[in-house]
């Protein structure tokens, strides 16, 4: 009943192909966009948006960049956290560098700069697959965190070789730094949210992402119909890597404030990021949403409910979080594999018929 | 049954009034993941201490005492999570036991007017008050500890150090390389050859650096460690047979639960202490009156006496007595954060005191100004006895060599402050 298509004509070739061609499904994506966009920032306060906003917005980031590779493109990663890092930094020392610089321009590069080293360690998957390029991206996690903590110009030689966010503006108005507003940081990232997830979107419904997938489907015959594996593959990594890139700069920027790349920027932080994407589901721009929303949230809700209303002790809850996401990532490779975006898929399907099924 | 309704009523009344004035102290405590073999004394610690005040003395000043935890894991971004949950509630001082998150907490906590007390931890740095107004790391900072684990080497090794070899274990974080830049002035002044060998997070996995210094063999091996990687280490030295007490470790690597584990062959190691070892306190009494004998106490409530667990009752006790002179200070009993940091500015850890409030012969005195908001930076030098299972400090408390640390806390405020636009205070 809610998702009814009767009436709903297309009479244009761009009309049929847009991205929601459900009227309802599309006035609820304008109803979302004007939530974020024009009431959340004026009822927003700095624990909305340092606990559950930025992660999650930030984290939509990473998951969207690495959804192209690993469930576009069919590549694995386990380099996402090694990636963010060198996003972190690109924008730390553009930061330090050009100071009067605004920090959109510094976050875009940042993201450039990491399309760059990403497709330098993508390169192996043009020989390698499968378990075999997951390695390889594992390289380039160990290498890459090595590498910021051994040469001390990338944290502009300081003692303890942590990086700490200067405050810097855009339009006048301070982004990074302990004194912003929390409208200003999560309308910062909110607009790179939305915009990766409509450049995503749209490159995947396009010949680039068709390609993609048919690299994914099977590489062979993607080669055969004339699909050039070297484009496709290095594209997929370099689109892949400027989004990650992108987070990672926002990550530490905006969000953090100051970084120590092992921390941070370690392994658990590529298993977080392919945990979400698994979760919320593999080739899903949407999935990507669900995922990072439905990690970031979880530890949140459970220590809400847990340790704040129930008043259970501290670790239990901490440890709970841990079963549970294993659990569930469990349920879903053997139950869902494609993740919480297509259980809404199923729903959207259930409702369009709902309440006469036959 | 009149008065059990009483009770009843009293009760719901209670619940049903807005909250009444109390003094929260956010704990910021890890009792999980690779770190929380030190993490739960001293969240225990400083739980009790609070409960002990509640109990005793109703808290402070007639202020009850709330305690707020929220598990950290040693994590930064769960440390930011905490500090945004937590500082609405009208927390006074954080305590995040993690120099990571500390730096993270060290701008923001300035913004917000919330004083941090990082006890021998954190931004070394920041005991230069003039440019730090929300930073304290009293009673002694990672540079302190470098030179009076220094200090210690030259006094056993007879007064001259020159061309031995010293190694350098750390945690390959701010935490670790903190030391880093004073033990390299330290050795252009006593001529001795640094090492440095740099120990990943977590930490479990430390074969090829103890390899090297099979190698290499130091004549001294200084650690900076926390959570398993001290077990580690101690375990890694004890298979190289390296000798335990040319072993070091800060006051971070030195407590039961890292030398327990490797046993006997654990005698002799080293570690720097901030305060005396053992339960042998007056507060010791009234904690387990009002607190243990009433099954009150926090966790499993068996860390009691450990080096962390006394380290945290002495950062509460520091807290809390900085709260009352606080209270002094403003003349009222409900503190604001920013009257708190006012009183940790003004507070003055006298002898006298310290026997008063239980702490007799525990740490030595020490007085906080507008300017140095580090202490005294003394430290000691304890050493584990593997069969009792007991530290004991084999040296007096030693003053750290303020003549190569000063130079350095001036350098590195000096920059914070000029990239941060400061103005320097106290003058």
């Amino acid at each position: 009943m809610l998702y009814r298509e009767a009436g709903d004509f297309s009479t244009t070739y761009p009309e049929d192909s847009q991205t929601f061609p459900i009227k309802f499904d599309r006035y609820r994506y304008y109803v979302v966009l004007f939530i974020a966009i024009f009431v959340i920032p004026f009822m927003i306060n700095d624990y909305w948006v340092n606990s559950i906003f930025m992660p999650f917005l930030i984290y939509s980031i990473a998951a969207i960049g690495l959804n192209i590779l690993v469930g576009y493109c069919g590549q694995v990663s386990l380099g996402t956290g090694a990636f963010m890092a060198v996003g972190a930094y690109a924008c730390y020392k553009l930061m330090t560098a050009f100071p009067e610089v605004s920090m959109f321009i510094h976050v875009l590069l940042a993201g450039g700069i990491t399309a760059a080293v990403g497709v330098l360690f993508g390169l192996p998957s043009l020989r390698i697959k499968g378990f075999y390029l997951a390695v390889a991206t594992l390289a380039a996690q160990f290498f890459l965190v090595w590498m910021f903590n051994k040469v001390s110009w990338f944290y502009n030689y300081s003692a303890s070789g942590q990086i700490n966010a200067p405050e810097r503006d855009t339009f006048g108005i301070l982004i990074t730094g302990p004194n912003t507003e929390a409208w200003a940081t999560y309308l910062f990232c909110l607009f790179f949210t939305i915009l990766s997830a409509v450049l995503a979107r749209n490159l995947t419904r396009g010949a680039m992402g068709r390609q993609w997938m048919a690299i994914r489907d099977m590489d062979i015959a993607a080669e055969i119909i004339g699909v050039n594996p070297l484009k496709a593959k290095l594209t997929a990594f370099a689109v892949s890597s400027f989004f990650v890139g992108i987070s990672g700069a926002l990550f530490f920027a905006v969000y953090l404030g100051a970084v120590e790349v092992g921390e941070v920027f370690g392994i658990t932080k590529s298993f977080l990021v392919l945990f979400m994407i698994i979760i919320g589901g593999l080739g899903s721009i949407f999935g990507c949403f669900a995922g990072a929303a439905f990690l970031v949230l979880l530890p949140v809700v459970l220590k809400v409910i847990g340790a704040d209303m129930l008043g259970w002790p501290t670790d239990i809850v901490a440890h709970l979080n841990l079963v549970i996401v294993g659990g569930l990532i469990v349920v879903f490779l053997i139950a869902e594999p494609h993740g919480l975006a297509q259980l809404w898929r199923v729903a959207k399907e259930k409702l369009r018929l709902w309440p006469f099924p036959h | 049954m009149k008065m059990k309704l009483a009770t009843w009523a009293t009760a719901a009344l209670m619940a049903a009034s807005p909250v009444m004035a109390d003094l929260v102290f956010p704990s910021l405590d890890y009792r999980t993941g690779p770190y929380a073999a030190n993490g739960i004394p001293l969240a225990d610690g400083y739980q009790d201490y609070f409960t002990m005040l509640n109990e005793r003395d109703g808290g402070i000043g007639g202020v009850e005492t709330r305690v707020v935890s929220c598990e950290t894991g040693y994590n930064t971004e769960k440390g930011v999570e905490c500090y945004e949950s937590t500082k609405g509630e009208g927390s006074l001082v954080y305590q995040p036991y993690s120099t990571g998150i500390t730096y993270q907490l060290i701008p923001k906590a300035t913004a917000d007017d919330i004083p941090i007390h990082s006890m021998g931890y954190g931004r070394t740095s920041a005991k230069n008050g003039k440019v730090f107004s929300h930073v304290f790391n009293y009673p002694g900072s990672y540079w302190d500890a470098a030179s009076i684990a220094i200090k210690h080497i030259i006094d056993v090794s007879g007064g001259d150090i020159t061309g031995k070899k010293i190694a350098l274990v750390y945690h390959n974080s701010a935490y670790g390389k903190e030391p880093i830049r004073t033990l390299e002035e330290l050795s252009k002044k006593h001529g001795f050859e640094l090492s440095l060998l740099a120990v990943d997070h977590p930490g479990q996995e430390q074969k090829s650096q103890w390899l090297s210094i099979r190698q290499q063999r130091p004549d001294y091996v200084l650690m900076w460690g926390w959570g398993v990687m001290n077990q580690v280490a101690i375990q890694e030295a004890a298979n190289i047979r390296f000798p335990m007490e040319n072993f070091i470790g800060v006051w971070w690597s030195g407590s039961e639960n890292d030398v327990e584990p490797v046993g006997d062959k654990a005698n002799g190691y080293k570690a720097l202490a901030l305060s005396a070892p053992g339960r042998d306190y007056g507060v010791y009494e009234d904690l387990k009156s009002h607190v243990y004998d009433k099954g009150l106490a926090a966790g499993n409530g068996d860390q009691m006496g450990t080096v962390l667990y006394n380290r945290a009752l002495y950062a509460a006790m520091l807290a809390a007595e900085a709260a009352r002179i606080a209270q002094e200070i403003h003349g009222v009993g409900d503190i604001t954060p920013g009257m708190m940091r006012d009183g940790m500015e003004a507070l003055d850890m006298s002898d006298e005191r310290m026997t008063e409030l239980g702490f007799a012969n525990f740490a030595p005195a020490f007085k906080v100004t507008c300017e140095n908001h580090g202490g005294s930076g003394k430290g000691a030098v304890q050493q584990w006895n593997a069969s009792d299972k007991t530290w004991t400090l084999i040296t007096d408390f030693i003053e750290s060599d303020k003549s190569v640390i000063d130079p350095l806390i001036a350098e590195d405020s000096a920059a914070y402050a000029a990239e941060n636009n400061i103005e320097e205070r106290c003058n």
